[in-house]
Formats: structure tokens, C-alpha cells, sequence
């Protein structure tokens, strides 16, 4: 009796993946539509949402338009894209969010392999350590701006310059002498752990007859490393990477709470330029102008990034 | 004398859990290395423990310098920062549940139809979900305050929730996706054999398997949620303001203001660091978007 259900159920399994094969290509419409329907709420309110602000945004860098006065809206033509050609500070800024993404990504990554080969080891108290080691990444990012910019980095009592005194290292204001390493250092802090959970998880899905044969062949501790766990640690490492630049280059509350862009535009990067220009400049066409840039050069690097996403998560069809 | 002290640790931990250690590194390696690590969590984690201790000050002991390591503890900051803070965590909370449970009444079926019986071209779709989050913010801030302003809805709570949703939507269907992807094809078929329709289908067989992915998948929400503060800022004003906008408003340009600002930070980033800590295992999974298992 089990047997012929089996038998009938492999059957059955086995028409039905044809079938699945064959329909690939030829659904008919009704069972198309029948696929599609889950998706479609989700689908259209992803592109309401964020597609047409932004084809709004296409409208308005198009235009000469101020905040305070709605009705002085003008048609400019390629205006905005000259201005923004020709403005020293885009430039800056765009620089400063090169050195603030990449800056924090690798020095995160760096930390958090370190952090995450010590946590491999076995020790008394393991799981505490990383409970400790994760928080930094739990903390609310304007909590940890203010913790950062206050407590740690204040010129007269932050806790930061009594440590370096105690060394009889005189107090540096940190935000304003150099605001983009006081930025750097609380965006660290933050996202290291980040890094050290993915590679974390890298080092654990190692397979463990491959190293326990290494370790029978007499490998070493390194030989071990570079020849099994980096080259398996490849893609945790680009897929932190990747994720790491795709959340800090949108980094806004460090820059707005530790040094609001400053002094001047030191520190700021493209979002707070293109925010200080839209809600403190009231310059819409500006602000829209530079959005679209940064779309731009998004595209062409995520696209680029989107490939690797893409091997990564074994995408299939 | 560090190594000598903690170098009996060594031999107590199980010595076949360390395949990466080869046997001939002694235990005086070992125990430094255990040392080091010690270290580096304590000096990751005392920013946070400095937070802590400082909300438990007066204000004068807060910014004081040198520091202020001995004191008597005082419930004070906590008890201005709840009496003040009613209506911001209401308005968190609401943007923050609502939209968490709308990501999820979205996301689930889209991230059905784009594994267990696929559309067509499920990775352009995919791509389109994963390219909305590459999208800056910045740079749809204006138009969104336009229009927001022009359908009335600025320093509104519902906007926060709409917008909330649209954020978080591209990581859920992802998630959810690799969750579904694991479900072996025979309980499917099954389903499919007994004639189930896609709600039955789903509320039946596939919800209850996935719940732990669901869970994760929430959490990572209610993360990204509870922490924003672009669009709170832009968007909001008195009515709708949350948490993120309460702890800058501590901040004032009269008086010693750190012990309060303190007080409110531990208290506002309290839940997901309870969160985080209970499941460490599902954040890795989240955050990776369920790329890693």
C-alpha cells in the first residue's frame, strides 16, 4: 500500500516538474495573472512610493524653484547641472562621502575579521563576549551620535581626551579640529560589529572534515588560514562589504548631530549638502539636481555591485 | 602576569570544539589570545556602559572633569525623561508597529510569488525591490515633503508609517524569499494536491513553517523603525515627532543638559538592544538580507 502511494506520489512529483518546465515558457495568460496577483500590492506600492518622488525629482532639477515661494517655479532647462558642475563644494562633498564610506567599510571589515577569528576560538564566557561586542550595533544611531559627540569627544569633559591626558596628551577638540575622524570613529564603533557577525558566520560555516584532515596533515595555523578559511571567507567579506557601503553612504545622523557638515562643509557628505541646500538653502532645483547626480553615480555603482549581491545570494531564476 | 593569571582558563574549555588551533600552540597562547578578546569586547562595550553609568548621575557629576567614576545613583534623569517623553514613544510605537505588520501583509505573498509558484522574471523583480533600497533618500526627501505638504499629511504619524513601510518592504521580501526557499517541495505539493488555494495555502501550511523567518523578518523591521530619524526630522514637527526627535530635543543650548540626554539615549535604544541580544542568530540573517543561513 505504501509503496504504490510512494510510486504514485514520485509520479506525480514527476509530471508535475515537467510540467513546471514546460510552463515556463508558455503560461497560459490566466495563470500568469494567477502568479502575478500576490506580487502586485507589493510591487505598486514600491513604485508609488519611491518611484514617483523621484521622477518628481527629475521635474524639479529641471526648474529654478524655492521652497518659501512655491509659485516662482521656473523652467531652467540643464541649469542646475551647470551650477552643480561648477560648485566647489559638490565636489568636497562627494569626496567626503568617498572617504567616510570607504574609511569606515574598511576599518570595520579589518576590526571585525579580527574580532570574529578571536570569537572563533572556544573559551569560557564566549557568548558573553559577543553579546557585548554586538551592542555597539544595537545602540539607536542618534543615541550613539550624541554618546559619541558628547560623553566620548567633548573638548572640556568628554572622556576621550582624559584618557589621552592621563598619557599627558593635551585635550583636542575632536569635532572641530577633525571632524571627520570624530565621525569616523562613532561610525566604526557602530558598524564593526556588523562586519565581525557576517564574517563570524563565514568562519562557522566552514566544513569541518576539511579542517580537521588539515589539521592531521600537520598544517600550521596560517598555512590553514590562507589556503582554507580566507578563500572561503571571500564572500561573507564581499557581501559586507557591499551591505556595509550600501547603508553608511547614506549616513546623515553622525554628520547632522557630531558635526552638522562642519566647520563649514569639512565634514559633510553628499546627503547633508543635498539636505542643508533643500531645507536650509529652500533651493529645491538645486537640492533635486545634486539627487539626481547621486542617483546617477548609484546606478553605475550599484549595478557593478548588484552583480556580486546577485553570485552571492545564488539568485536563481 | 596577565597571561599567568588567565592561563588556566585554557585547559578548561572543550579542546575538540578548536579545530583552527593546531595542538602545539601552548595555553600561554591561548590565554592571551583569550585576554585580548576580553579586551577589545570590554573597550567595544564601554561607551555604552559609560552611557548607563552617566543617566544614573546628577547633571553636575555628568560633565564634570575629570570624571566622575564614585557616586550615589540617582533615579532622577529617568524619571524627567518618562514624564516628558508620552507622546514621542506613542508615535514611535505606532510607526513602528504598523508598519512592521504592513512590510509583512505585503511582503509575504510577494515574496510567495517570487519563490514557491514564481512569476516571471523573478530576478529583474528582485532587482527593481533590492535597487530601491540602493535609491538615496536625499535625494526623494523634497518631493516628499511637497507633496506631503500639499495632501496635508506633513507632521502626520501616517506618513512615517507609509514611508516606513516602503523602506523596509525591499529587505522583508528578500528575507521572506530565502525563507520560503527552504521549504522542501513535497509539503507543497501536498498542498497543491489537496486543492488549496493560495490564502489556505498560506495560512496553513507555509505561515506556520516560516514563522521563525517571519520573526526574524520582523525584527529587523521594527530595527530600522524604531532608529529612523531622516524622515522624522523632515517630516515631523510637534504632533507626530518620535523617539530619534525626543532625544535630540534633550539636547539644549542652556544648562547641563548630559545625564538627561544619557537617560533618554539608554532608554530609547533599550528595546532593540533586548531584542538584538535574545536573537543574535536571526539578526545575522536579517541583516544579510537571508543571504547568510
Amino acid at each position: 500500500m505504501t509503496a504504490v502511494t510512494t510510486q504514485a506520489g514520485n509520479l506525480r512529483r514527476a509530471q508535475a516538474q515537467r510540467a513546471a518546465r514546460a510552463d515556463k515558457h508558455q503560461f497560459s495568460r490566466a495563470e500568469r495573472w494567477r502568479r502575478r496577483g500576490p506580487l502586485l500590492p507589493a510591487l505598486i506600492f514600491t513604485i508609488v512610493v519611491t518611484q514617483i518622488p523621484f521622477l518628481v525629482t527629475i521635474w524639479y532639477s529641471l526648474h529654478s524653484r524655492n521652497l518659501l515661494r512655491p509659485d516662482s517655479d521656473l523652467f531652467v532647462g540643464l541649469a542646475n547641472y551647470g551650477d552643480i558642475a561648477r560648485d566647489s563644494v559638490f565636489r568636497q562633498t562627494a569626496l567626503n562621502s568617498v572617504i567616510i564610506t570607504l574609511g569606515c567599510v574598511l576599518v570595520a571589515m579589518v576590526l571585525g575579521i579580527v574580532l570574529a577569528i578571536l570569537l572563533d576560538r572556544p573559551f569560557r564566557g564566549r557568548g558573553v563576549a559577543r553579546t557585548l561586542l554586538i551592542t555597539p550595533f544595537l545602540i539607536m544611531p542618534v543615541a550613539s551620535s550624541v554618546l559619541w559627540s558628547m560623553a566620548m569627544l567633548n573638548p572640556t569633559y568628554g572622556l576621550f581626551n582624559w584618557t589621552l591626558g592621563l598619557v599627558g596628551i593635551d585635550p583636542v577638540d575632536w569635532t572641530s579640529t577633525y571632524p571627520i575622524v570624530a565621525i569616523l570613529m562613532a561610525l566604526v564603533w557602530q558598524w564593526t560589529p556588523f562586519m565581525m557577525l557576517l564574517v563570524l558566520a563565514g568562519l562557522q560555516a566552514q566544513p569541518k572534515d576539511v579542517l580537521e584532515a588539515a589539521a592531521m596533515d600537520g598544517a600550521g595555523w596560517w598555512r590553514t588560514f590562507a589556503s582554507i578559511t580566507l578563500p572561503q571567507l571571500r564572500r561573507y567579506i564581499e557581501l559586507g562589504v557591499l551591505l556595509g557601503i550600501i547603508y553608511v553612504v547614506n549616513t546623515f545622523d553622525q554628520i547632522y548631530l557630531m558635526t552638522a557638515g562642519g566647520p563649514g562643509t569639512a565634514s559633510a557628505n553628499l546627503p547633508f549638502y543635498i539636505y542643508q541646500r533643500a531645507f536650509l538653502g529652500f533651493d529645491v532645483g538645486q537640492a533635486a539636481a545634486m539627487g539626481v547626480v547621486v542617483v546617477i553615480a548609484t546606478i553605475i555603482v550599484a549595478s557593478a555591485a548588484l552583480r556580486l549581491i546577485f553570485r552571492s545570494f545564488d539568485v536563481k531564476e | 602576569m596577565t597571561a599567568t593569571t588567565t592561563a588556566p582558563r585554557t585547559p578548561a574549555a572543550p579542546s575538540t570544539a578548536a579545530p583552527l588551533r593546531p595542538a602545539r600552540r601552548g595555553s600561554l597562547g591561548g590565554g592571551l589570545l583569550t585576554t585580548l578578546t576580553w579586551i577589545l569586547a570590554l573597550g567595544f562595550f564601554f561607551p555604552v556602559a559609560w552611557m548607563a553609568m552617566t543617566a544614573f548621575k546628577q547633571e553636575n557629576q555628568a560633565s564634570s572633569n575629570p570624571p566622575t567614576w564614585f557616586f550615589t545613583p540617582t533615579l532622577d534623569q529617568f524619571r524627567a525623561v518618562v514624564g516628558e517623553s508620552g507622546s514621542y514613544v506613542a508615535n514611535s510605537a505606532i510607526a513602528t508597529g504598523v508598519s512592521t505588520v504592513l512590510v509583512l501583509l505585503l511582503g509575504i505573498p510577494a515574496a510567495y510569488a517570487l519563490s514557491i509558484r514564481p512569476v516571471e522574471k523573478v530576478s529583474d523583480v528582485l532587482f527593481f525591490f533590492i535597487s530601491t533600497k540602493m535609491l538615496p533618500v536625499v535625494a526623494v526627501i523634497v518631493p516628499i515633503y511637497v507633496i506631503a505638504g500639499q495632501l496635508k499629511v506633513l507632521d502626520n504619524v501616517w506618513t512615517l508609517v507609509v514611508l516606513y513601510t516602503a523602506m523596509n518592504l525591499p529587505i522583508a521580501v528578500w528575507m521572506m524569499r530565502s525563507f520560503f526557499q527552504e521549504i522542501p517541495a513535497e509539503v507543497l505539493e501536498a498542498a497543491a494536491v489537496d486543492g488549496a488555494g493560495l490564502m489556505k495555502t498560506l495560512r496553513s501550511v507555509l505561515i506556520p513553517m516560516v514563522a521563525p523567518g517571519i520573526a526574524a523578518t520582523a525584527l529587523i523591521c521594527v530595527i530600522f523603525a524604531w532608529n529612523e530619524f531622516f524622515f522624522a526630522l523632515n517630516l515631523t514637527a510637534s504632533r507626530a515627532a518620535t523617539v530619534p526627535i525626543f532625544i535630540v530635543s534633550t539636547m539644549t543650548s542652556e544648562g547641563l543638559f548630559l545625564a538627561r540626554l544619557c537617560a533618554a539615549a539608554l532608554l530609547a535604544s533599550l528595546p532593540v538592544i533586548l531584542a538584538g541580544w535574545i536573537a543574535q542568530k536571526q539578526l545575522v540573517r536579517g541583516l544579510s538580507m537571508g543571504a547568510i543561513k
